[in-house]
């Protein structure tokens, strides 16, 4: 006998465009839909474009203050000290009060917040929670339609690194990062990628509350280890950049031994792991102020139990 | 058949990076050369190095108040100068003050640049600068590398002269590389960069002892006009550029084709009635100015052969 969990209809979902003011993706389509809200629109349900971070996105910048998308954690969120607050905590707190509280049952059921990212990651979805039997059914319906261009998920789950999304505020948070796109570029290729991600991520909620039965499914994922800092030197400056042998191969094994990068001087550094890994994020332009080069990866599988919503409409 | 041009040797040669403070691989490459020049030493001369725009550097942002490489004209480096200038005038003023007076002992200037659009080697130069075309020639022909392939782009002089920071040089080049986005820096874009930098330089050395360049044919692009996308009525954008037209830079563009695409799956079409070819197709500095692309026209041109005046 398999075990089944049922669970309630979803109401409320949120699509969060401009998190990063210069992952334009996002942003262009959040400004559609919130004119031609059609294309979203799923019966029963409502379904919410919002713009995150206004100011970043009128600049065309990541953020203005603070890295919106690392602000989501008790402490700010209930920091009552108006006048030192960034703009980027301040928003945080709106947004909260919005869509969250965070971790209540008030809190939207599921937020999809739209990414870019310059590295060759393709069409990725940001899973928080290895135990969210409804987001891995989802990400799986979406990766099987999606195919045969490949959809891979990373799980950033990690006893060390804390994320505090912005999306982190939903019962269900989603992320949906996909590249390479330059930071203040449009491409229709990546567009058109972000845009079918959230159509099958719409009809998979659609179907669920309508009654569909999802059966028990395994999904594989890329599960966050660390992330790999650049060489520098006594000023701070990067002496090495990415090799040209590790470029554009996201999500493609990294053994010991292989080129990681190549310093000014012409030296090759290799990856002195004991394992193979699969990096990421690799050549992220927005991670360089954080000093990361890579962030490396295991691969993993996740089964999720059948799901099912308690009363079908 | 054209004479030969004589020209005086070339003694002040200098590279520049981080002229746009985002546009890695001569930031990259011009802090290192500051710390260790030897790679920039020829029999005839050493090259300097100048990191054009320190806090733009600093900040990886294209400019702080203005485009430093539009901040070269006339007007902004003759006027007196105060407090309250933007930080690119006052930074071109003190460019100015250490190379200046304009195109006088400095002979040769090397301004290193990329972009978003896939214009793989790009040399900026101005027209006429027939030196500039030779070494253009040279490193078509000399340093080559499929993956980036060489196109000679001439820099249109806006109305009221001169504005762009290569022109305080007597002759000038930019290398324009790309794709890569804003902030990143490619390993290969980079040692492409370095590459052309020091072909470029060994070109000057040669030339300096005497080597005579013959004249050669070679096409040049030649801009007509900027292309903006569709805008609303907020002026926002309604349209991206189309997926066809998309990394399409340098190649022909006929009546018809497809320029930009809707949401809603209508496409814009080319109505110009003759053939262009498009660069700076999507590039991100660009959005800001309202420039989609650049139509451009290729001719051909006849290039007279070059020697050292002794
Ligand atoms: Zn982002
Ligand atoms: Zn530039």
């Amino acid at each position: 006998m398999t075990a089944r969990r049922v669970l309630n209809p979803v109401q409320r979902v949120a699509i969060f465009g401009g998190t990063h003011g210069n992952e334009l993706s996002g942003v262009f389509l959040v400004n559609h839909w919130l004119k031609h809200g059609e294309e979203i629109a799923r019966p029963g349900i409502e379904v919410r474009p919002f713009i995150t971070n206004p100011g970043a996105v009128e600049k065309c910048v990541r953020y203005v203050d603070t890295d919106l998308n690392r602000v989501f954690d008790s402490e700010n969120l209930r920091n009552e000290n108006n006048l030192n607050l960034s703009y980027e905590v301040k928003r945080a707190q709106y947004i909260n009060s919005i869509f969250g509280p965070k971790g209540s049952e008030d809190a939207y059921d599921v937020i999809l917040d739209l990414h870019n990212t310059t590295s060759h990651m393709g069409a990725t979805l940001i899973l928080e929670d290895s135990k969210d039997d409804f987001t891995i059914q989802m990400f799986n319906y979406i990766k099987t339609s999606m195919a045969p261009l490949a959809c891979s998920v990373l799980l950033i789950e990690h006893p060390r690194l804390k994320y505090a999304t912005t999306r982190s505020i939903a019962k269900h948070p989603i992320g949906v990062e996909v590249g390479p796109q330059p930071q203040g570029v449009l491409r229709a290729d990546v567009l058109d990628k972000m845009r079918r991600i959230i159509k099958h991520a719409l009809d998979f909620i659609n179907y669920f509350n309508d009654g569909k039965e999802f059966l028990p499914c395994i999904l594989e994922v890329f599960k966050v280890l660390d992330n790999v800092a650049y060489p520098r030197n006594a000023n701070g400056d990067c002496t090495a950049i990415i090799h040209n042998n590790l470029q554009d191969q996201d999500w493609k094994e990294l053994k010991p031994g292989d080129p990681m990068f190549l310093t000014l001087d012409g030296r090759m550094i290799a990856y002195e792991g004991d394992c193979i890994v699969y990096p990421t994020f690799i050549n992220e332009a927005a991670y360089y102020e954080k000093n990361q080069a890579f962030t490396t990866t295991q691969k993993m599988t996740l089964c999720a139990q059948a799901i099912r919503c308690t009363e079908p409409k | 058949m054209s004479p030969t041009v004589q020209c005086g040797a070339v003694s002040q040669v200098v590279v520049v990076g981080g002229t746009h403070g985002n546009e890695m691989s001569g930031v990259c490459l011009a802090k290192h050369w500051l710390q260790d020049p030897s790679e920039l030493h020829r029999k005839s001369f050493t090259a300097e190095v100048l990191l054009a725009n320190p806090i733009a550097v600093e900040r990886c942002v294209r400019y702080i108040d203005r485009d430093l490489n539009r901040s070269f004209s006339h007007e902004l480096l003759s006027a007196s100068g105060s407090e309250s200038d933007s930080y690119e005038a006052k930074r071109a003023r003190e460019i100015y003050q250490k190379y200046g007076p304009k195109q006088s002992s400095l002979n040769f200037v090397i301004d290193l640049h990329n972009t978003t659009s896939n214009m793989g080697t790009t040399f900026l130069l101005f027209k006429g600068d027939n030196f500039a075309l030779h070494l253009a020639n040279y490193l078509q022909t000399k340093c080559v590398d499929p993956s980036f392939p060489c196109h000679i782009l001439l820099i249109d002089i806006p109305e009221g002269g001169h504005v762009h920071l290569q022109s305080m040089g007597k002759h000038s080049v930019s290398l324009e590389l790309g794709p890569q986005p804003q902030g990143v820096a490619r390993a290969d874009v980079l040692t492409r960069m370095r590459a052309l930098v020091n072909c470029s330089l060994d070109f000057l050395d040669l030339f300096n002892q005497g080597t005579e360049f013959p004249s050669f044919e070679t096409d040049v692009h030649q801009v007509l006009y900027r292309a903006d996308f569709p805008r609303n009525e907020d002026g926002e954008i309604e349209a991206v550029i189309h997926s066809e037209l998309q990394d399409k830079d340098y190649l022909p563009l006929k009546p018809g084709d497809p320029i930009f695409q809707r949401l809603n799956g209508e496409d814009i079409l080319y109505n110009g009635e003759k053939q262009i070819y498009p660069v700076f197709i999507n590039e991100a500095a660009y959005y800001e100015k309202k420039v989609a692309f650049i139509a451009t026209e290729k001719t051909h041109c006849l290039v007279p052969a070059l020697k050292v005046q002794n």
